[in-house]
């Protein structure tokens, strides 16, 4: 598939279709793949990559880059294109400056977990089918890919490109993904269960913001978190009720915008499943007021800048099971 | 001798100025009593409330908070309270998710008319925050000092 994808990007660079081309390449170690801007042949053909590890989501990335001259390439996978569609419902694309080429995606793998399976020294990863081969400085070791899916690929909800101008392979389906198995879990919780679940997850946070600024939906040009007088700007400032509500906030300000591509998990260097918090808004919003997508389409207004006259009562909470 | 002290809470009442304002107005002077810890905050509109007032005023030290808005239809700039409505619905769903007592945030609509109203609402309310108890869980230290 990565040399598909590299084809693609040298002919359209070679064809004039586009001034330049948002891929993938090696960053510091080889399942550290980061996110780069290709401007000739010499450089994609050396350097771009598409394997297990190509997580970024290049949807964020596209607001500044389609304001620049010239027509850039993008490569997106199914859960991008939700992203994607999104920024450009909101206006924060200029559609007529990216050429997006939708490429199959079998689920990233997080090398954590790799590591988690006691596989040390690592040195490279080769894909073969359903299994991982691993070279490691003390030899081969192999280990099924579906053991070491990311968090959020273990719930894929579609492998349908939902935008593009072409397509790599074929057209997806949106899947079943019971996704919301854990909020349910959580839910099950006892009151007292449930804080300290999110005590002892929200504590961890050493608010790096990495989370926000991964986040395809936070595209504010001036973030509330970055106010001084806000007093939650900063670590330095924090106590623990500083970490409930930077979380709570931010899960807020992208509820029903939120595509749940699970960028922010994938970013904490605490390992906080801040997709959780998200999926329990979007869970909410298809409970509440029916079933919603972000992302899936141009036309729906989105759930939080919509209402209906007989909508429940916040009152609704209270009556809901022991949650 | 030392004299047990009652707890007595901290409410905030965040009341919209075109109905639940006047509603308190109204119980005032109409000589309905009400609890006097309810701190009232006016605001233009329901909808006016951030979700961050909410966690603001707990950590300022507020035990317990409440919306009073016009009742869903009755809105002076049409739709607000219906916005309003399901912001404050996924907001409490999410402090009851963080494990925060359900109890302690609350959405009433007090029309101007119905001084009454907001006064029976404010008593009902500071009687349950009383038996909640102080807000531990989402108070900031910091603020207590």
């Amino acid at each position: 598939m990565q040399e598909v994808i590299k084809q693609k990007a040298i002919e359209l660079l070679s064809s004039g279709k586009a001034d330049r081309v948002l891929g993938w390449k090696e960053g510091e170690f080889f399942y550290d793949i980061t996110p780069a801007v290709f401007t000739d042949v010499k450089e994609i053909e050396e350097k771009f990559v598409y394997n297990a590890f190509c997580g970024p989501n290049f949807s964020k990335y596209l607001v500044a880059e389609s304001r620049k001259d010239g027509k850039i390439a993008v490569f997106l996978k199914p859960c991008d294109t939700y992203s994607f569609q999104q920024l450009l419902k909101e206006h924060r694309i200029l559609r007529d400056k990216v050429y997006a080429v939708g490429i199959p995606c079998d689920g990233m793998v997080d090398i954590e977990k790799i590591r988690q399976k006691k596989i040390k020294g690592i040195t490279g990863v080769t894909e073969a089918g359903e299994v991982l081969q691993i070279d490691t400085i003390y030899g081969k070791k192999e280990v099924a890919k579906k053991d070491v899916l990311a968090e959020r690929c273990e719930n894929c909800k579609s492998k349908k490109h939902v935008v593009y101008d072409e397509l790599i392979g074929e057209e997806g389906d949106v899947l079943d993904s019971h996704r919301f198995d854990l909020v349910e879990k959580i839910e099950a919780m006892s009151e007292e269960e449930r804080f300290a679940f999110w005590q002892n997850e929200l504590s961890r946070c050493i608010r790096c913001n990495a989370c926000r600024n991964v986040c395809p939906a936070c595209t504010c040009e001036k973030c509330v978190f970055d106010n001084p007088a806000s007093g939650i700007d900063q670590k330095a400032a924090a106590d623990s009720f500083e970490e409930k509500m930077f979380h709570i906030i931010r899960a807020f300000h992208v509820a029903g915008r939120c595509t749940d591509c699970g960028e922010c998990s994938r970013v904490c260097p605490q390992n906080i499943p801040l997709h959780l918090l998200n999926r329990k808004f979007i869970k909410d919003i298809n409970e509440f007021y029916g079933e919603y997508q972000a992302g899936a389409d141009m036309e729906t207004r989105a759930p939080l800048t919509d209402y209906q006259t007989d909508d429940c009562e916040p009152s609704v909470i209270l009556t809901k099971g022991d949650q | 001798m030392q004299v047990e002290k009652n707890f007595e809470p901290t409410v905030v009442a965040f009341c919209c100025n075109w109905c639940s304002y006047a509603g308190a107005d109204l119980s005032g002077n109409n000589r309905i009593q009400y609890p006097a810890n309810v701190k009232i905050i006016r605001i233009p509109c329901s909808c006016r409330l951030n979700p961050m007032f909410i966690l603001r005023a707990f950590q300022r030290g507020a035990d317990g908070v409440i919306l009073c808005g016009c009742h869903p239809g009755d809105c002076h700039y049409t739709s607000g309270n219906y916005f309003a409505r399901r912001r404050m619905t996924l907001l409490f769903s999410m402090l009851s998710f963080l494990g925060i007592e359900k109890e302690r945030c609350r959405v009433e609509w007090v029309s101007a008319a119905e001084g009454a109203k907001f006064a029976a609402t404010m008593n009902d309310f500071v009687a349950t925050i009383t038996r909640l108890g102080e807000n531990k869980k989402l108070e900031d230290l910091r603020c207590k000092k």
